[in-house]
């Protein structure tokens, strides 16, 4: 069976022990925060903190790295569309200007604009751990009700986590149907022609978005037949009351940023000067 | 005076994409308590008897609706499906796509969650239902960790616990495995027995249904009411037949036998009839019918040995499988689910490499040969024609295969007209493929890998969700296949059909094969049956209790007259 991609797996770990909500709103805060600001120590800080969650939470690298591999391609691209689309970006912000190596035209590479992409590299780094350990720690229907708890409407909450809940029956699905069509030729490895090898996704998909369309119909009756959707509100057989470690970890994340944007913003700037 | 609780009154319904109506001017009550089974082929309109009952239409698939229905008493229009859902709890068929929580427990509350109970009640009236159910042990299970029956028992008790009156079941055993199945219409049984609830059921299943009472049976067909009659009444009349459902078979064993048999005889079940008249013609006919012929000795084609596979090498699902099909056999390959029934055919088709063993065909080794490679020697069908059809026309479909070997154009062309004719599709070559009935689809996708002049296909479940009428369809094409000189291997829990099919069955549990036998044969071993989850046949009991052994003996000589008589 293909591992499953982004699922929620049940192991006993401090960091799944805790509350959907406290994780919800931690991953927000910490989003929030490390978007903010570009103080370099502040980042290095977050840093640490976030790595340490991820390692407490004993989640196999598997589970996660694919994405993983997907946003650091996607990273690498976007630091090369900073620098050829704003070569000097680092200077205008630093104020200086050390020139390392003149590339060709206006191209140069300066200390200001390395320091600056290495800042933005570090508050991805800050931040896709966190939304990794919210998606992979939280169970997806402690995941809906906590949506729900910070105010978004349980319809949304819950087709967000159904959706969730499916993710490794559709992989599975896809699996089965892109087997059994390789089998009648329709290759989807790099022996085929690239031309040909989208037609042939194509024809993968095709039966795929059938089944999945299949499906949510199914489900979608299942959940009308049980009075889904009734009222405005409803209640939650999932719902743990938070505890005290709930409430120190809120505390601890609301002080973190609380101090991060304080050291950042002592000088009026929320970048961090090493120029001057 | 008994009280109806569900009253159709000249009532007829149209789906909005249809130009005719589904269900015609239909009168029915069922009344307080009762048991009512409903049946009839597919198409004929009892799966949207069972919408408008529970509201699914027309409020979820919109239509048009004339004439009354009332629900406890009031008219069902005021009603949207919420509130119909406090009176009627819905239980659907294939409890896998329906699973809505993550932990059984969730699952079963999910109506009191949208109901908005408070919390303590929830807990409190969630053990309540799965109490009922004899299911308490598993509240904290997740659905992978669930069989199909023990889904089921999840769904029902998410039927229950709103604590409807009324509880309809809509098609309960088409995911189950006889076993699994027996139990569920026995639960469903204790359930009406012990409580008040009135019970329809929905299925065209009718032997495994009257495993257990009835009170009445619905024949439904075209759209009409056929019948409505007890099923002991109905049982000795030829509507059935007449209607294209399977009359349980030991009611058709009476009959070759030249018994009458007669309401009194109580022929609901092989376990209540009345055999003091019959057993006697039973033991005529059976010496009148000559014995089976011991079956060929054939040449291998493919041969599996020692085979041993897991997704993790620690926990293996097959262990040291082995197996032998035979140039031109029928070969059954049957199991609960997740003994590694699939997986074999996974293997087969070289999706997977075994860990350990080989797979030889012809004596050649396959481990070498791409997927591509074996495709062109071995088909595999899967069960549901939805996964495999990719292109919107039939005659590309057929063509696909073909046209990603390289075959020029002409040969194409006349190949696949070739075997669309045999798969009797050739006047739809034209048709968009959406526009055929599935049992069509279903043979178009045979027809996809036909063309690849194949020597041997594997058929996953070939039946699964068919009626009376479309099994025989199905099978008598590829029973013709099968006399053009095609191997077949079919993979099935259907026991039916590997009794009249199968020319052998390999029984797999647990991942490995403890089986390797005639069908009738396994089908007789008591301890086989249990530990494979399938269920006695009717036929068996028949024999034990009119004195006749072997009882395998006597389950094959009736295979082949019936055989005989229907083709």
């Amino acid at each position: 069976m293909a591992v499953k991609l982004l699922a929620y797996s049940d192991i006993a770990s401090p960091v799944h022990r805790l509350n959907g909500v406290t994780k919800l709103l931690c991953f927000i805060i910490g989003s929030v925060t490390g978007m903010v600001i570009y103080d370099t120590r502040c980042l290095l800080a977050l840093l640490a903190v976030s790595l340490t969650a991820f390692y407490l939470s004993k989640v196999p690298f598997k589970q996660y790295s694919f994405v993983l591999y997907l946003i650091l391609i996607f990273s690498l691209l976007n630091q090369l569309a900073i620098f050829l689309f704003a070569p000097e970006q680092g200077t205008l912000i630093y104020g200086t200007r050390h020139e390392l190596l003149h590339i060709a035209g206006h191209y140069s590479l300066t200390a200001e604009q390395l320091f600056y992409q290495f800042n933005v590299m570090l508050k991805y780094a800050v931040v896709v751990p966190l939304a990794l350990l919210f998606l992979l720690t939280t169970d997806p229907s402690e995941f809906a009700s906590s949506l729900n708890r910070i105010g978004v409407s349980y319809k949304i909450a819950y087709a967000i986590s159904l959706t969730m809940r499916y993710i490794p029956d559709v992989q599975q699905e896809f699996v089965n149907i892109s087997t059994a069509a390789q089998a009648r030729g329709i290759d989807l490895s790099r022996k085929e022609k690239p031309g040909r090898r989208l037609k042939n996704a194509v024809s993968i998909l095709f039966p795929l978005v059938l089944s999945t369309l299949e499906r949510i119909e199914k489900v979608s009756a299942a959940l009308e037949l049980r009075g889904f959707g009734r009222g405005r509100r409803r209640t939650w057989y999932k719902t743990r009351p938070l505890t005290t470690t709930d409430a120190a970890v809120l505390t601890a994340a609301v002080l973190l940023s609380a101090a991060a944007f304080t050291v950042t913003f002592w000088d009026g700037s929320r970048f961090y000067n090493i120029f001057v | 005076m008994r009280k109806p609780v569900i009253e159709f009154e000249r009532f007829t319904f149209q789906y909005r994409a249809q130009s005719e109506p589904t269900l015609h001017e239909i009168d029915l009550s069922i009344y307080e308590g009762e048991k009512v089974l409903i049946v009839g082929p597919s198409g004929s309109g009892k799966s949207t008897l069972a919408h408008c009952i529970n509201g699914l239409a027309p409020h979820f698939y919109p239509g048009e609706r004339s004439g009354g229905l009332k629900i406890m008493g009031e008219p069902a229009d005021g009603w949207n499906i919420a509130e119909l859902s406090d009176r009627i709890g819905t239980v659907m068929q294939d409890p896998d796509g329906q699973f809505v929580g993550l932990t059984v427990a969730e699952d079963i509350a999910f109506k009191l969650e949208n109901d908005g109970v408070a919390h303590a009640e929830m807990v409190r009236r969630v053990e309540e239902a799965a109490a009922e159910v004899d299911f308490l042990d598993f509240l904290n299970a997740s659905p992978q960790e669930l069989s199909g029956g023990q889904k089921q028992k999840t769904t029902l008790a998410g039927g229950l616990v709103g604590g409807a009156p009324i509880l309809l079941f809509d098609e309960p055993l088409a995911s189950l495995d006889p076993h699994a199945g027996r139990s569920t219409v026995e639960l469903i049984d204790r359930l009406h027995r012990e409580s008040k609830r009135t019970i329809v059921i929905i299925e065209h299943r009718l032997e495994e249904m009257l495993h257990c009472p009835v009170d009445r049976v619905i024949v439904i067909d075209d759209g009409r009411i056929a019948a409505d009659l007890p099923p002991e009444q109905l049982l000795c009349s030829d509507l059935l037949r007449a209607k294209g459902i399977r009359e349980p078979l030991h009611l058709t064993a009476l009959r070759y036998a030249g018994c009458e048999v007669t309401p009194e005889m109580r022929p609901r079940s092989v376990e209540t009839i009345e055999l003091e008249p019959g057993a006697g013609r039973l033991r005529s006919w059976y010496e009148a019918n000559a014995a089976a012929p011991e079956t060929a000795v054939r040449e291998p084609l493919l041969e599996l040995n020692g085979i041993t596979f897991g997704y993790d090498p620690a926990r293996p699902v097959l262990r040291d499988v082995s197996l032998s099909v035979g140039r031109g056999e029928i070969l059954c390959i049957a199991g609960r689910n997740g003994a590694g029934k699939s997986t074999i055919s996974r293997l087969i088709c070289g999706f997977h490499k075994p860990i350990e063993g080989s797979i030889r065909l012809e004596g050649r080794d396959l481990l070498d040969d791409s997927i591509r490679e074996r495709a062109q020697r071995i088909g595999f069908v899967m069960q549901n024609p939805n996964h495999m059809l990719s292109k919107p026309l039939l005659y590309d479909e057929a063509a696909l295969g073909l046209l990603n070997r390289g075959v020029p154009a002409e040969e194409i062309r006349e190949r696949v007209h070739e075997t669309l004719r045999v798969c009797g599709l050739y006047p739809f070559r034209g048709w968009p493929v959406s526009a055929l009935s599935y049992g069509q689809k279903k043979r178009a996708t045979i027809a996809s890998i036909l063309v690849l002049r194949p020597d041997i296909l594997i058929l996953d479940e070939p039946t699964a969700g068919q009626d009376f009428r479309h099994y025989n369809e199905m099978m008598r094409f590829l029973l013709e296949l099968n006399r053009g000189g095609m191997t077949l291997i079919l993979i099935t829990h259907d026991m039916h059909l590997m009794l009249e099919y199968g020319q052998r069955a390999i029984v797999l549990s647990e991942g490995r094969r403890i089986a390797d036998a005639a069908p009738a044969r396994i089908l007789g071993d008591a301890a086989l049956v249990e530990e494979a989850h399938l269920s006695e046949t009717s036929l068996h009991l028949l024999a034990r209790r009119a004195g006749i052994s072997p009882e395998d003996e006597f389950v094959a000589r009736f295979i082949r007259s019936e055989k005989e008589l229907t083709s």
